[in-house]
């Protein structure tokens, strides 16, 4: 396989306490070394200069629709957004058609990815049987076929018991388990954020306690269990200070927030358009304050954008009637810069550690940083460059974008996996 | 108002009482032999109901007959709805038939403002889910001000289910554009504490007898029992906490008077004493129904 060179960037590799500008040296498909004026040797070279060099991205939290939903995405265009937004890695969540609750499944995305995708797909198994939130899923199969955590994201598991034999059996595996903590009852028919704009707009609120609640029933379950338990897109204020409070006490808790909940609060929400419809739902002003203050505490582990296509016929309906979710590969880097380290929250660093080592070490992949002998899997950032975000140029199937037409300072200019540049601005 | 009539909150002031004044001028028309006048002839007006009612359609109905135009009644049992056409498909398909202005009910919360965004001609909202209702609030404002010389300083009581009301919504905002002291009263699943920052001048009781003190308007609410996926409050109890009865109308200024948007309940929200009594003007509510629509689609359609 060729060689690369990659000359003269600002390199930032958090895990190995690196921040100078450097020379890094990829070959088959694994990094060889970072180092001052290494020579090429027949190498090709990418001049990097003013530019930054990043461990790959890793997003923990996508939808890739394949199989079963795939006039919104495939694996195929999934894994081009996540390659278009700086991405190497992407973590596929189980609820597709079948769920991925079998070894098999498991191993059907791993080839097919194998096969069609342009960045790593890491597959994330049903904690139930089709996500029912009854039976278990064969968990340890899934686990040796490759899957990385264990979810039932979108169709939480209500029944407490469920849960915490599923986290039992985890701990035993040591497989992380992911929750998408929603009290399907206390949130019944809710379509935003319970609050003032709700009720200006005559729709059914998502109350903020529907999320609190079952963080923190998982967190008393983790300390039962002794399970690792990772908050998928946490976005209110009493659940980041839980999570804040399980690690004081030395719990394996973690979470992750998406850019959409520090980016925009819910008197932003243009009037009935679906393309600001998710859950959880985009929070008001003072929730996503706390998402930055946990951040800034260090309170979040990771950045994942939930990226979640639906297609345009499904969201061009009235809002009640449209499917939860928003794209986020192509936005996630320039919402962070935007919001977290242009006003100072974070520095830049930081920023790389919640979408490299952060996610990394959650789900032990073994990336995320520019050691050698790891995967050679590289993202290119450019910190001054100026674009506008365009969802119909997107690689996506699905357009259901609140960041259509948005001008950015900032974004990933080359995505590198396993040593090939896979995407390039 | 070129684009329509979508709700209340986005009025101005000033739009409201040209509206109002010009309601007043059609109030006589009602009782006249000649009931109809030419104003829009040769202008097609489609009434598009995707949710039952009985009242506001054939109010729409009349008010667009009495002006001299065309109209077109659909509701959901007859249209392309039930087989499975999306809202924006079956609505585009009207536009293309030239309609000169839609006028809507529809079930979900802003499915007008959601087809405004993609449709040319004006439509008119005739109540939307829970969110505005604001032919409604101007026909209640009109009926207020035939019993008042106006509408500021007025004390208005809206008591009942406020949280899945499109009336209350469309009223608040109507009325606190004009300085109104507006007290909502219901239980409190159905009052909630957040509705206070919906607009200048609300506040929230759940006792009815301090909502009812020195009133001068009392507006009663249907219980919608069809809205909530379970009950808020218990049934049994409702009408003892939050009924109106001749007693506690008694607490009210003397010359307070009665509305109810209809359909109501007798025995629940309101006892049928009081809705038959001198003080209630429900019907008149319904009869200024057709002058303040007639104002509405002149000024949307000229």
């Amino acid at each position: 396989m060729a060689k690369l060179l990659i000359r003269n960037g600002r390199v930032i590799d958090p895990a190995n306490g690196i921040d100078r500008v450097a020379d890094v040296l990829l070959a088959n498909g694994i990094v060889r070394g970072v180092g001052e004026n290494l020579p090429a040797r027949g190498a090709a070279e990418f001049d990097a200069t003013g530019l930054i060099v990043a461990p790959g991205f890793i997003d923990m939290h996508v939808h890739l629709r394949e199989p079963g939903f795939e006039s919104s995405e495939t694996i195929e265009t999934g894994s081009k957004c996540a390659a278009a937004g700086g991405f190497t890695s992407v973590c596929c969540m189980p609820n597709t058609n079948p769920v991925n609750d079998t070894a098999h499944l498991t191993r059907y995305i791993i080839e097919r990815a194998r096969a069609v995708a342009k960045v790593n797909v890491f597959p994330i198994g049903a904690i139930s049987k089709g996500s029912l939130g009854e039976e278990l899923a064969s968990i340890g199969a899934m686990q040796a076929a490759g899957t990385v955590a264990i979810s039932d994201d979108g169709r939480p598991v209500m029944n407490s018991r469920v849960m915490r034999r599923a986290m039992e059996i985890a701990a035993s595996f040591d497989i992380p388990v992911i929750d998408h903590c929603e009290d399907l009852n206390l949130s019944a028919g809710g379509e935003m954020h319970e609050g003032l704009t709700s009720l200006r707009y005559g729709l059914r609120g998502i109350p903020a306690c529907s999320e609190d609640v079952m963080v923190a029933r998982d967190i008393l379950l983790a300390e039962v269990t002794g399970a690792r338990f990772h908050v998928a897109h946490l976005s209110t204020t009493n659940a980041i200070a839980m999570v804040a409070e399980a690690k004081r006490r030395g719990l394996r808790v973690t979470c992750e927030v998406t850019p959409h909940h520090f980016a925009l609060h819910d008197q932003e929400i243009a009037p009935y358009d679906s393309n600001y419809k998710m859950k959880p739902p985009i929070r008001c002003s003072h929730d996503v304050a706390a998402m930055i203050e946990g951040i800034k505490a260090g309170y979040i582990d990771a950045i994942a954008t939930d990226h979640a296509p639906h297609s345009v016929t499904d969201k061009m309906q009235e809002f009640e009637r449209c499917p939860f979710g928003i794209l986020g590969l192509e936005t996630a880097i320039g919402l962070s810069l935007e919001h977290l380290v242009e006003p100072g929250h974070i520095a830049i660093k930081r920023m790389i550690e919640l979408f490299t080592t952060g996610p990394a070490g959650i789900l032990k992949l073994n990336r995320g940083a520019l050691t050698p002998g790891l995967p050679a899997d590289l993202t290119v950032l450019d910190l001054k460059s100026k674009w506008t975000y365009d969802v119909n140029k997107s690689p996506s199937k699905s357009r259901n974008s609140p960041f259509d037409g948005k001008e950015f300072k900032g974004r990933a200019v080359a995505t590198i996996v396993s040593g090939e540049v896979v995407w390039q601005a | 108002m070129a684009n329509g009539l979508l709700d209340i909150e986005a009025l101005e002031r000033t739009e409201i009482e040209a509206l109002l004044e010009r309601a007043k001028d059609f109030q006589p028309l009602q009782n006249q032999r000649e009931k109809r006048l030419d104003l829009l002839g040769g202008r097609l007006v489609v009434n598009l109901f995707f949710e039952s009612s009985t009242r506001t359609r054939l109010s729409f109905e009349i008010a667009a007959k009495r002006l001299g135009a065309d109209t077109i009644t659909i509701s959901s049992q007859g249209s392309s709805v039930s087989k499975g056409e999306t809202l924006l498909d079956t609505v585009s398909t009207l536009s293309a038939m030239k309609p000169d202005a839609i006028v809507m009910r529809h079930a979900a919360s802003g499915a007008p403002h959601f087809l405004g965004r993609y449709l040319p001609m004006p439509i008119i909202n005739a109540g939307d889910g829970q969110h505005e209702h604001p032919t409604q609030a101007l026909l209640d404002a009109r009926t207020i001000l035939d019993n008042r010389p106006s509408l500021e300083g007025l004390r208005v009581a809206i008591i009942g289910d406020i949280v899945h009301s499109r009336v209350a919504r469309s009223n608040i905002h109507l009325l606190s554009k004009f300085g109104v002291d507006i007290v909502l009263c219901g239980p409190a699943p159905l009052a909630p504490q957040e509705l206070k920052r919906l607009a200048p001048g609300v506040s929230i009781t759940y006792d009815i007898k301090e909502a009812l003190r020195d009133t001068d308007i009392i507006m009663m609410l249907r219980v919608q029992l069809e809205r909530q996926n379970e009950t808020s409050f218990p049934a049994g109890e409702y009408s003892r906490f939050y009924g109106l009865r001749a007693e506690n109308l008694a607490l009210a200024k003397p010359d307070a008077i009665v509305m109810h948007p209809g359909p109501m309940n007798r025995g629940r929200e309101i006892s049928t004493e009081v809705a038959d009594s001198a003080r209630s003007v429900i019907l008149s509510q319904v009869e200024n129904g057709i002058a303040v629509r007639m104002a509405v689609l002149e000024k949307v359609l000229r």
